[in-house]
This record gives C-alpha cells, structure tokens and sequence, in this order.
C-alpha cells in the first residue's frame, strides 16, 4: 500500500502535477477520439503536416506575447483551408503539396525562435510540451476548444463516417463532402491546439494515431473504436505522467513511448487480429474463400480484372 | 406484356409535361479528367418504369456516365436534369451501388450500418436514425436476404453478400433513380436472382434503373433501352433496336460474330475468347441459347 501510494498519489500532492493530470487526461481522450477518424482515413500524414504548419503560428504568438493557442489556432485553420484546396487542384499531387507547404512552414517557425535568446529552450517547448509547466488559463483553454471538438464530433458524426467509408456514395447520398473534409481537418488543427502543452508539436501525432490503430485491432465498429482509442490516450497520458515523474524524464515523450507500448501488446495480443493468433485467422479466412466468390472465379477468370 | 408496352421511344418527346412526370434527361453531355474526354456527346432521355443498360468497351465510359448523372464528377459540358430539375440539387432521390473495387472492405462497419447510410438524406444533417429508419433497415435486409447478417462486419462477407448490403442501402434511400455500376460482377447465383427481381420490383415500381454492366446477355433480357458508350454515345433505343450486330460492333470497335437466328439476340467481338457464367434464365426475353458470350477486354 506505501508503493502504490508513493508511486500514484504522492506526485499528485502537488498543484503543478494536478493541473498536468487535467491536461493530460484531456489531450488522450481527445487525440484518441478524433485519431479514430485519422486512422480510418489514412491521414497519419496530413496529421503530421498539420502540427508542423502549426508551429509558425505558436512562435509568432509567442513572440508578440500573444496567446499561443490563437496563435496555432489561426495557422491552423489556415492550413487546413490550403490543404483542402490544394487537395482540388489535380496538377501537383497532395502528398506533394503537403509536403512543400509544411515543410516550408514549419521552417519560417524555426527560423522566428532562432531570434529569442533562450531559443534552445523554447523550442524544445513547443516541439515536445511542457505539461508540468501548465497554468490554469491553460487547462480551462484545455477543456474549452476539447470540449467543442468532442460536440463537434458527435455532431457530425454519422456524416464523417460515411465520407472516410465510401466517398463516392457520401457524395450521391448528397453529402457535402469539401465541407466535412475542411471539419475534419480544423478538427484535427484543434486537437492538436489542445495536445500542445502535454506532448508538443512533434510528438502529437503518435497521440493521433497510436491509440487508435490499437483501437482498430480490438472492434469492428466505429463507435467502439472511438471510445477504446480515447481510453488508451487517457491511460498512455496518466501512466506517461506518472513514469516521467519518477524518473524524472521528459513527461511528453514517455507518454507517447507509453501509448507505443500499448500498441504493442494489442498488435500481439488482441483476440481476432493480434499477431499470435494469426495462424488461426488464417484457418479462418481460407474457409470464407471457398463460398461463392471462388467459384465464380473459376467459371470466369478474368472476373476480376474487368470493368474496373 | 406490361413491359413491352412501357417501352417508349427514349429520344422522342419535347420538354415540359414529359418533365413533370420525373424523367431523367442527359443532354449533349461531355466528361473529361483534366484535359481528357473520356465521354462525349451524351444524349438520352430516360422515363419512369424503365431499365436503361448502359454497356461498352471498358473505358468507355460505363462508371463515368453514372457517376455524371449523379453529379459526382465534374461535367465539362451538358446537363443532366430530373424532373426538369438539375440532378446534382437532387441527389438524394438517385441511389448509387458502386463498384465493389471501390469500397475499402476494412472498414469497421456492420452489415446493418451500412444500409443505414441510404437513410441518411432523408434525415438530413445532425440527426440521428429513428424507428422508421430501423424499420426500411430491417426491411431491406430481409429482401435482399442479409437479415442473418446484419451483424457482420462487411470485410467478412462473400462478394455476392456484399454487393447485396450495397443494393439495401440503395433501397433503404427510397429514390427515384436506382444507379448500379457492375452489379454482376463476379457474384453467385443466388446474389443474381435477388438483383434481377429487385430490378424487376423498381421497374414496376415506376423508378428508373441504370444497369452498367459487361454482361451482354443480362442487359439485353433485363433493360428496356441500352445505352451503348464508348468514350462518346454510340446509340441510345428500346434494346431490340439497339442490340444488334451492328451496334454492338459500332460500341466495341470491331467485328461481331452472331450466335443464333437473325434478328440476332447475341454478338461478341470477334477478338474476344472465353465463356461467360451469367445467365438470366427465367426472364421472358430470353429466347434464345447463349454460349461463349464474351465479355470486353481493355
């Protein structure tokens, strides 16, 4: 009882680690929720692009002693817009055009704090969090734009699911398809406004993906996948919290390890997809194959090549 | 006989009162992917109660032509009206069933999931299925005979299965256009019944059908008109006056063989070998014996 009290409510005794639970208990929750529909529609990338493109925005701010979070908020939105737009236009490719357009941002921030005095400092700030160093204007900012990204996805959500499932059909369902995609991705710029404090620009996307593909290997169903990928966000943040506090290392990159490691155990373990019980599943599949969809092959070969 | 005679002429008639009744009319229409046109000069006027094959070469424009009417590619030139009303204003009245190549099959989705999706522009944004939904839901899983499944997560069914979960969410959006692009596609026997009498209920039912298909054969018994593409309208008419050697040598750029009596029924291209499994076997305008019907190849 002296360990587990030592190891889990001792640091908590204190304020500055109180405020960090709050803010590390929203960042999971958030991230892993609104990570789902990262992962389901392959925007790992676009997440990454989008926590870089933000960091010009965090540094002006900070430089002109303005908020941060409306710093990173108003560059966020801002790359989002371009990304979408971008994404219209059919002569560059958009992984292209990401790729020039956060690279090229992400060094304007660079080059900014290179102007500050204690610019190592700084930087490391912004690029991997300072949760320990978080005020409590900060938590209630926290707390305030995580809360309208949750509403926001609960929303819209039967209409986010149905562009990352079928686009095509989201569209003759008569979805506005330029539109969610711009939402999705002002939420993700918000998520990732939130997580800034707890795991910085860099690391937030491991927080947007990690926990959701552990989800994904564990439900088939959306909803699901939500509520177990925000769950491990909220665990990889308190365990990662408490690990750093007693080894004393940095709290953002051992929540991200911690969240790795949950990933790990799911991938091997999970009931139906989890590598150790492959050979199983294997059984399983090839006895699928032989109904009717073998058969056809048979009768036609070509079947499934044509008139794609 | 009730079938012969809703066969209209599809290109006679002017505007107005036809519009009314709910007709949907390509006009002059023309499709191009950045600079390349890939369908051109599209024609063709379609009435409620009519199955419309749309057939040709692959590349012909088959997916393209659908996927204009509905608005989700951009039409370089022409309109596409329903009702007299631009289509794209009116895409929750057309239901689409694209091809099974074009769904991601690892989503985390259910069976029943799925089907809810047609439901979705008729509850508009923020709100959520209700009590009639789930009952349209249960209905057209029981008719498409994925009741059973409802359950299941789509990646786990047969393709025969999943094309019929398409078909529910198509039937579950109550449209007035139903829009199949290659139905028949590699699918079992039971699968091809269920869509060849579900067609035949939205026939009678006054919708208007789009069937792209490869399948020759299932075209000609299933359609009223056919709709022959490649790359640009070959020719649009009742099916007796379109499925001909002729036409179908015109649509497939190239010689035909002719498979039973004159007035002929089947035509492959020459250059095609290989048999073809389809078969629509209880269908009134299927007279005739087909064998070695070969399907196009690029």
């Amino acid at each position: 009882m002296v360990g587990l009290h030592h190891w889990v409510v001792e640091p908590f005794g204190y304020a500055f680690m109180q405020r960090a639970l709050v803010e590390v208990v929203l960042t999971g929750a958030v991230t892993g929720a609104i990570g789902t529909y990262v992962v389901l529609r392959g925007l790992s990338f676009i997440g990454d692009a989008l926590s870089h493109a933000i960091f010009p925005g965090v540094v002006i701010a900070f430089l002109l002693g303005r908020s941060v979070f409306l710093g990173a908020l108003v560059f966020g939105l801002l790359t989002s817009a371009s990304i979408v737009v971008l994404a219209t236009s059919r002569r560059i490719k958009e992984d292209s055009a990401i790729g020039v357009l956060f690279a090229g941002t992400f060094a304007l921030g660079v080059v900014l704090i290179s102007t500050t005095r204690n610019f190592a400092r700084d930087l490391a700030s912004f690029l991997f969090g300072n949760v320990l160093g978080v005020t409590t204007g900060d938590m209630w900012l926290s707390a305030t734009v995580g809360g309208l990204v949750v509403i926001l996805m609960v929303l819209f959500h039967k209409e986010l699911v149905l562009v990352a499932f079928d686009r095509a059909a989201a569209q003759a369902l008569g979805i506005r398809v330029f539109w969610l995609d711009l939402l999705l991705l002002v939420l993700i710029s918000l998520t990732i406004v939130v997580s800034l404090s707890a795991v910085g620009n860099i690391l937030v996307v491991a927080l947007l993906v990690t926990p959701a593909a552990a989800a994904r290997l564990l439900t088939d169903r959306v909803t699901v996948m939500i509520g177990l990928s925000a769950s491990f966000g909220v665990i990889a943040g308190v365990l990662g919290l408490l690990v750093s506090y007693h080894a004393d290392v940095a709290a953002g990159g051992t929540i991200v390890l911690v969240a790795t490691f949950l990933f790990g155990l799911v991938w091997l373990l999970a009931p139906t997809h989890g590598v150790l019980v492959a050979p199983w599943r294997r059984r399983r599949a090839t006895a699928v194959d032989t109904s009717g969809e073998a058969r056809v092959v048979l009768e036609s070969p070509d079947a499934g090549g044509a008139g794609r | 006989m009730a079938r012969i005679e809703a066969r209209r002429d599809p290109t006679a008639g002017d505007d107005g009162a036809e519009m009314l009744r709910g007709d949907l009319v390509v006009r002059d229409l023309t499709v191009a992917y950045q600079e390349k046109v890939v369908l051109r000069g599209v024609n063709a006027r379609m009435r409620p109660g009519q199955v419309i094959g749309v057939i040709g070469p692959n590349g012909g424009g088959k997916s393209t032509l659908l996927k204009a009417i509905l608005g989700i590619v951009p039409v370089t030139h022409g309109t596409v009206t329903l009702a007299g009303r631009p289509a794209a204003t009116m895409r929750g009245r057309m239901a689409y069933v694209p091809q099974r190549e074009a769904v991601d099959w690892d989503f985390p989705v259910t069976v029943w999931d799925v089907a809810m999706m047609g439901r979705y522009p008729r509850l508009g944004w923020l709100r959520r299925p209700g009590s009639p939904d789930e009952a349209r839901v249960e209905a057209v899983l029981r008719q498409v005979g994925m009741w059973g499944e409802r359950r299941t997560q789509i990646g786990q069914l047969s393709g025969g299965q999943q094309q019929r979960v398409f078909i529910a969410r198509a039937l579950a959006q109550e449209g007035d256009v139903l829009l199949l692009d290659e139905p028949l596609n590699g699918i079992d026997a039971q699968t091809q019944e269920v869509i060849r009498a579900i067609i035949e209920e939205e026939r009678q039912a006054g919708k208007i059908v789009l069937l792209a298909t490869h399948d020759l054969v299932s075209a000609s018994c299933a359609c009223d008109c056919l709709c022959c593409l490649n790359q640009r309208l070959v020719s649009y008419g009742p099916t007796p006056e379109t499925y001909t050697p002729e036409t179908l040598s015109a649509t497939y750029g190239g010689p035909v063989i002719m498979l039973g009596p004159a007035g002929g029924v089947a035509s492959v291209p020459a250059r095609e070998p290989g048999a073809h499994p389809h078969h629509w076997p209880d269908h009134p305008h299927h007279r005739h014996a087909h064998e070695n019907l070969g399907r196009e190849h690029d």
